[in-house]
């Protein structure tokens, strides 16, 4: 049994032991969150930078069970550092953060946060976030079909034996994944040692998961499907299990990235573009702003060539910024992930059906999240938070076809990240027979035609529908430059019984079309798209939230006295409000109590 | 015979204290709970994390008076972050009052009302320094009832 034990004591006690990295500007509730961590026994580590939390996570991605995170902090937001943490770690990446705003939760899940905590947090709500450790390895044993197993994993990261730098896996689990029928327990089959319940955790490197976008860019991907990936990979030791669970974050952070494009495209018609299409486009609210995409007129005119990153764009183009590392190989868009090895070797000359490799991990992990926001949509209910749809999951997608099958498009010779000059295509397209044609794919152009591109299907309508013809329509939404949509196309990740699959050739003319944009933000709320409202993904603006004790007035309680908060002219005063009891409200000072007691004291015992 | 300060009554007056805060609003139970992690292996717990808030209020509460003293333009939104952060520390600590002057104040940032600010921040201020005082008065008197070789009562 190879499964590293990083040095925890208590890896047998999970969850006492438990090793949490805990990430906060702010020092009073670091240190306060600090305290009541390891009042719960658990192995805590403390960083205010989140710089720093990632670099040492990136040491060593077998150091920590669990991370907890604020959301505002002044170094990196604490969505990107959930990206980051979740695409290239895969750990359980727990947000916090003083406000609760419904929108900044959401916010959360869409990036992946398998659980959100509102400041001050409690100590009760600390003790199970265990949970989140344990979930996230059921789930990846249930991505391979296996049972699961019956107990939960300590607390080890779980990583398949001893991952070299490229990416070559153990071999213990290989002979056994060969053919495997995805009805085995292969925990239990590989270890032979029985306290090895969990599967070593594969370590997505830039090489593996370049492999990984190749493979898929040639299957096509609709037709990637775990196996024939695994195949085309051609790794040893890599299971099958790690490339669907692995296909499944990918899937939705394209997903995710095609509705940040969506926000994008926002933002570029913001910035001068003339054409109403396209600001509609840019808006996610509702599935009426398709109408206007409607149409397989190309939309892309040489106004969006040359966008300056910003936003998410930005956040894509700079080195830390973008998706997996090793992301697709050259020739194939590699967005961000170019940046994140530091030279963007990579040829964006197809857009891969991922999205850069950023240090966000968020690509893989936003991924996920977006199934579950689907999901939300449809249910209308928040399920759990961190609960993710797996691939067997058949409600993964909302029947009200929002989610829009989306296909990153690839450009061809601009890393993805270079593009600064190019402008993101969304490629809509009017396949449906409703006027939901929506933005397609997205493609970077730099004026070369687009090769191999995964397009964004439409979403809505075309889930219901039977399978569209989409191909020839598109119409390219630019965003800003170099902006990556990512988007997953639907049918990739769960089979719907509604949606059949759409047969995307792979487009290797230019502008792919036929694709359909993921509306992540429709999928949330229609009326209150947080992609909307945010111009800049990365920033947590200001939000109008009251507190309705603040405007309470005059109401009795019973226990704590509570200022009453009276509104003069605009200015709110605070008054305590006596209680009766025999405190003096204006205690100038409780020396002055202390003394008159002491002088009590004089006369009586006291105590 | 009255030999300075009585032990009983430092310890009933430090028993008193926190009590008296929460009645008056100016902590609530989060302040409670603070008290109750401390124990023997982190006895100045309360201390320290209150000293780490006092510093970070203060700063911020400066950076927001000198922001909104700006002639050429007040930066409501470097003002909406202070407010954030401080929401977050006052809410973890457990001072209420603070918290609810940041929540008040933060109406006024989002409307961008630089006269309604500068109420809020006098406000806030009055706010802080009240905590600062009675919290203060807590730890001092704990102090005197360690030097005199008394213990600490704990909160379970």
């Amino acid at each position: 049994m190879t499964v590293e034990q990083i040095g925890s004591e208590g890896k047998d006690q999970f969850p006492i032991g438990m090793r949490v990295l805990a990430v906060d500007d702010d020092p009073t509730c670091l240190l306060l969150l600090g305290t009541l961590l390891r009042r719960c026994q658990y192995h805590v580590t403390t960083t205010s930078q989140a710089k720093t939390a990632l670099k040492m996570l990136r040491e060593n991605k077998n150091k920590f069970d669990l991370v907890i995170s604020d959301v505002h902090m002044p170094d990196m937001d604490g969505f990107k550092l959930l990206e980051h943490v979740g695409l290239e770690m895969d750990l359980p990446v727990i947000m916090l953060s003083a406000n609760g705003d419904t929108k900044l939760v959401m916010k959360g899940i869409t990036h992946g946060a398998c659980d959100y905590l509102l400041k001050p947090v409690r100590i009760e709500e600390l003790q199970n976030i265990w949970q989140h450790v344990v979930r996230r390895k059921k789930k990846d044993r249930c991505n391979s079909g296996s049972k699961e197993k019956p107990h939960p994993d300590s607390g080890e990261a779980a990583g398949i034996g001893n991952v070299d730098n490229n990416g070559k896996l153990n071999k213990k689990r290989k002979d056994q994944n060969e053919d495997e029928d995805y009805e085995r327990d292969e925990n239990g089959h590989d270890n032979e040692d029985p306290s090895a319940q969990k599967k070593p955790r594969v370590v997505w490197s830039v090489e593996l998961h370049r492999k990984f976008v190749a493979a898929v860019n040639q299957l096509g991907i609709d037709k990637a499907v775990p196996k024939k990936i695994l195949e085309l990979m051609n790794v040893e030791k890599l299971t099958r299990e790690n490339v669907a669970s692995h296909l499944q974050k990918f899937r939705l952070y394209l997903k995710r990235i095609s509705c940040v494009a969506n926000q994008q495209a926002n933002m570029a018609a913001a910035l001068g573009t003339a054409d109403s299409a396209y600001l509609r486009m840019g808006s996610l609210n509702g599935l009426g702003n398709f109408h206007t995409l409607a149409g397989s007129d190309q939309l892309h005119n040489a106004a969006f060539r040359s966008f300056p990153p910003s936003g998410v764009l930005g956040r894509l183009n700079t080195p830390a910024g973008l998706g997996i590392r090793g992301l697709p190989s050259p020739g194939t868009i590699q967005l961000g992930h170019v940046q994140n090895s530091g030279n963007p070797t990579n040829d964006l000359s197809k857009l891969q059906s991922f999205v850069p490799g950023n240090h966000n991990t968020n690509i893989l992990q936003g991924m996920p999240m977006s199934l579950e926001l689907d999901r939300l949509q449809h249910n209308k209910s928040v399920g759990h938070i961190g609960e993710l749809p797996t691939t067997d999951s058949t409600t993964v997608f909302p029947g009200s076809g929002n989610l829009v099958d989306a296909r990153i498009t690839g450009f061809s010779n601009n890393p993805l990240l270079g593009v600064t000059s190019n402008s993101l295509m969304l490629e809509g397209s009017s396949q449906q027979a409703t006027s939901h044609t929506s933005v397609s794919a997205i493609g970077f152009q730099n004026g070369n035609a687009l090769s191999d591109f995964t397009s964004i299907a439409p979403a809505s309508n075309q889930l219901q529908d039977s399978k569209a013809g989409s191909q020839g329509q598109a119409s390219p939404i630019n965003c800003n430059a170099g902006q990556i949509i990512r988007s997953a196309p639907q049918e990739w990740n769960a089979p719907r019984k509604d949606a059949p699959y759409q047969s995307h050739a792979s487009i290797n003319s230019s502008i792919p079309i036929n694709s359909a944009m993921i509306q992540l933000g429709q999928c949330l709320d229609r009326n209150n798209s947080i992609f909307h409202k945010t111009t800049d993904l990365d920033s947590v603006g200001p939000l109008n939230f009251v507190d309705p004790l603040s405007i309470k007035h005059g109401e009795g309680d019973n226990s704590i006295m509570e200022p009453s908060v009276i509104e003069k002219e605009g200015y709110l005063m605070f008054q305590p409000r006596p209680h009766g009891s025999h405190v003096p409200d204006n205690i100038g000072s409780l020396e002055d109590l202390a003394s008159a007691m002491m002088k009590q004291a004089d006369a009586t015992v006291i105590l | 015979m009255w030999h300075g300060i009585d032990m009983c009554s430092l310890v009933y007056s430090f028993a008193f204290v926190p009590c008296a805060c929460e009645h008056q609003g100016i902590v609530d139970d989060q302040f409670t709970q603070l008290r109750k992690l401390e124990d023997e292996n982190s006895p100045h717990f309360v201390m320290e994390v209150a000293s780490l808030f006092f510093e970070d209020c203060e700063k911020l509460i400066n950076n927001m008076a000198i922001a909104l003293e700006q002639k050429q333009g007040v930066d409501f939104k470097q003002i909406d972050e202070c407010i954030h952060q401080l929401k977050g520390s006052s809410s973890s600590i457990g001072a209420m009052r603070v918290k609810n002057a940041c929540i008040a104040f933060r109406s006024f940032s989002d409307g961008q009302n630089r006269e309604g600010c500068l109420r809020c921040l006098q406000q806030l201020s009055h706010e802080y320094s009240l905590l600062k005082n009675k919290l203060q008065t807590l730890f001092r008197l704990e102090k005197q009832i360690v030097a005199a070789g008394g213990s600490i009562p704990r909160v379970h």
